[in-house]
């Protein structure tokens, strides 16, 4: 019935392959944009079509069987696919706001050297995140893991010929490799645990269902899922692996939006949605899930204070946003954290294709100008933008009043029930929503003054150039306008019983976590009134935010500079992002390189050299010594092999 | 009575002569002549040594012998005659050239 599901993953894959073979050859910017676009709305419509006929499924999880892989003993390990309502709502997010920025990048992505590349390689990427949700064993989720990882990494260095972009690429590349290994440790340990149970599988069902047969609670269980949260916190960009997220901006911005704010960074949240028994049978795991995700919130949206790079400000949000779900999955609140992960997939996707095209559009007036020594992402060049550029700024401002929790918009739903449950929850902790309603505030401050730098205010731009910034052709607004349009009502979907909805979010993915919560007695208690105080909190928090930086960015805009002065050493440390990268840099980078340079000077140029050498230099010596038998003089022959005749017939007649 | 020993004593002075020569003498055609000897004193050998068995393979292992012998003149006179061409000399110590 679902037989169809492998064309999903199939239409990107074969997109990227013609792109990446023939792109070079096509040249036609149309032909090749609007392949890839193609592909990504075929996949689209296949994703559709399965969700809608989930929707009047009355069983929710079909496993679709393409081929067999591998065979080993009682081992069997298949090309599987796994639809049910969580990966229903991954598929959708994927490959609709997939295509938006398909077709997005068609206009921003225009006469750039190698757009054929560009295209292969975010085709490629739909192909890996969309194997990613859809796997059905851990094993084809790992491939979509490390695909997902390689497409991420060939997009941050798309302008490799820039140094900056190629490290950021190797070091998104290297940090997601950390992360990795957790995800193989925890999947090995997993594999080991339930074997010895004598249930040898990495089927995601039969997880689910074998997970009783670990002690809840126990060491196993808690390293297995340590391990898999080490690998979320790789790719997912948390408190410790989160740096190389905002390095990542180095990118073109549609793989900013695309990969590091809506799909691949979700995959972490979406990893801990699919194993949700196992890190509900370890409180300990879902308190450092939640604590981190807390912190991360926090700790991101410091940085974002004082960034000055409108899409480095835009990558802390997202490290910010991210940590959100990932407090919602630690506290158990599965649902909300998929919620927030959709709402934020709209709004933050809005918010980079914004940010793109106000990029875009300084690009444009700066060029015109011959002004090449301005940065077009810098926000102090930016400001009164909003009559430039009417349509990204209504998108961007709607999508920042989503992003900041203001009620009616989707932001507020999906932000308020993580903050809920982080306080009511059975695995909650007030301490948890503290952190996270601060957050919030926060959110809502770096927000308005990104919105504030950037379209309201004097024009800062080169005087030059500010007469010639242009409103993005239409290829970029219309996924502004569809995506702004889905960051004001995507949230309705899940509105809250407590606000006269019914929540059918959560009803919906109830299939996949009902049991988990129940079981494990998760659940958020309280009473209304509490639910409402904590609703009108952090939005009295989220309002003050908005407040504070129209005081500082329109009302007195010299006062960011009067409090920078007051303290120097506080804004330098938040400046340079609490000079997390040099400390990384101090404890574990540079350590390493000292012991990559003595293990090549010491032992590689020492010891292995040595050896190799070595024989080469007896063989050489003894060869020098034995050549001078060769005399080239017939007798010399010929006595020796007299003498070795009599030895011989001597050793056989008298021996 | 001339025995079978005599001429098993007559063959190894030829072939120790043979020998001799071999390893001293410089011209070529000398050393060839005196591997002549030697084949020819092992051809003694088996024709002694068949008599006395009363067995006809040894006789016939002269006929190869002598193949062989004829054989390897022809070749080795054939290789004397382009060292000549080469160095107007058969002497073997002039042909030293493969070494090291």
């Amino acid at each position: 019935m679902y037989s169809n599901l492998w064309l999903i993953p199939f239409f990107p894959l074969v997109g990227s392959i013609i792109n990446g073979l023939f792109g070079k050859k096509i040249k036609n910017e149309k032909i090749i944009g609007g392949l890839a676009t193609l592909m990504m709305f075929l996949s689209f419509l296949v994703a559709t079509q399965n969700f809608l006929r989930l929707m009047g499924d009355n069983v929710k999880t079909h496993q679709v069987v393409i081929a067999s892989w591998i065979s080993v003993g009682n081992l069997q390990i298949d090309w599987g696919f796994l639809l049910d309502p969580l990966s229903a709502v991954m598929i959708m997010v994927v490959t609709g706001v997939g295509t938006l920025i398909h077709l997005y990048s068609i206009g921003y992505m225009h006469g750039e050297y190698s757009f054929y590349r560009f295209f292969c390689y975010l085709n490629l990427f739909a192909f890996a995140m969309l194997m990613l949700v859809l796997g059905g064993n851990a094993l084809v989720m790992f491939i979509g893991w490390e695909g997902v990882g390689l497409c991420s990494y060939l997009l941050i260095g798309y302008y490799f010929e820039k140094k900056s972009a190629s490290d950021a690429g190797k070091k998104a590349f290297v940090v997601n490799r950390i992360g990795d290994f957790g995800f193989l440790c925890g999947l090995f340990t997993l594999f080991w645990a339930l074997g010895s149970k004598g249930v040898w599988t990495i089927n995601f069902v039969e997880i689910a269902e074998n997970a009783h047969l670990l002690e809840t609670g126990g060491v196993v269980v808690t390293a297995v899922t340590l391990c898999f949260f080490l690998g979320a916190t790789g790719k997912s960009a948390q408190i410790p692996l989160y740096t190389w997220l905002p390095d990542a901006m180095e990118g073109p911005t549609p793989v900013s939006a695309l990969i590091h704010a809506a799909t691949m960074v979700t995959a972490g949240v979406y990893m801990i949605g699919r194993m949700n028994v196992l890190f509900a049978m370890s409180p300990t795991t879902m308190m450092t899930v939640a604590t981190v995700g807390g912190l991360t919130a926090f700790f991101a949206a410091t940085i974002g204070f004082a960034q000055n790079d409108i899409k480095r400000v835009l990558a802390y949000s997202t490290v910010s946003q991210l940590g959100y779900m990932f407090l919602a999955m630690g506290v158990g609140a599965f649902s909300a954290g998929i919620f927030h992960l959709m709402t934020h997939a709209f709004f933050k996707a809005c918010l980079f294709l914004g940010s793109g095209s106000v990029i875009h559009g300084l690009h444009h007036a700066y060029h015109h100008a011959h002004n090449h020594h301005d940065d077009p992402q810098d926000m102090r060049n930016m400001g009164g933008l909003r009559k430039k550029m009417p349509i990204t700024f209504i998108t961007f401002f709607v999508s920042t009043l989503a992003i900041c929790g203001v009620p009616l918009f989707s932001g507020f739903f999906s932000k308020d029930e993580i903050l809920w449950w982080a306080f009511g929850s059975t695995r909650g902790h007030w301490f948890l929503w503290a952190m996270g309603a601060v957050a919030a505030g926060m959110t809502a401050f770096y927000m308005f003054r990104l919105v504030f730098m950037t379209f309201f205010g004097e024009q800062k731009t080169d005087p030059k150039a500010k007469d010639h910034i242009p409103e993005s052709p239409l290829t970029i607004t219309i996924p502004l306008m569809v995506l702004g349009l889905l960051a004001v009502i995507g949230g309705y979907i899940g509105v809250p019983k407590i606000l006269g909805g019914s929540n059918r979010f959560e009803h919906w993915l109830a299939p996949v976590f009902e049991h988990t919560q129940h079981h494990f007695e998760i659940h958020a208690h309280g009473s209304h009134a509490t639910e409402y105080m904590m609703m009108g909190i952090s939005v009295g928090i989220a309002a003050f935010g908005i407040l504070l930086a129209w005081t500082m960015y329109v009302k007195n805009p010299d006062m960011p500079a009067k409090f920078t002065a007051k303290f120097p050493a506080l804004y330098k440390a938040v400046f340079n992002k609490w000079y997390i990268d040099e400390l990384y840099d101090f404890l574990f980078v540079n350590p390493c390189k000292k012991i990559g340079t003595f293990l090549w000077r010491g032992f590689d140029v020492k010891v292995v050299d040595g050896v190799v050498n070595g024989v080469a230099w007896v063989v050489k010596g003894v060869g020098s010594g034995l050549k001078y038998t060769q005399s080239g003089y017939l007798h010399n022959y010929a006595v020796a092999m007299v003498i070795g005749v009599v030895v011989i017939v001597g050793y056989y007649v008298f021996g | 009575m001339i025995s079978v020993h005599h001429y098993l004593l007559l063959s190894a002075i030829l072939f120790s002569i043979g020998t001799l020569g071999v390893l001293t003498r410089k011209n070529a055609i000398v050393i060839f002549m005196c591997i002549e000897v030697m084949l020819n004193s092992v051809n003694l050998t088996f024709i002694a040594l068949s008599k006395h068995v009363g067995n006809m393979d040894g006789q016939i292992f002269v006929f190869f012998v002598m193949t062989v012998a004829a054989a390897e003149a022809a070749v080795g006179l054939a290789l004397m005659i382009a060292f000549f061409k080469n160095k107007e000399s058969i002497e073997v110590d002039d042909f030293n050239m493969l070494k090291w």
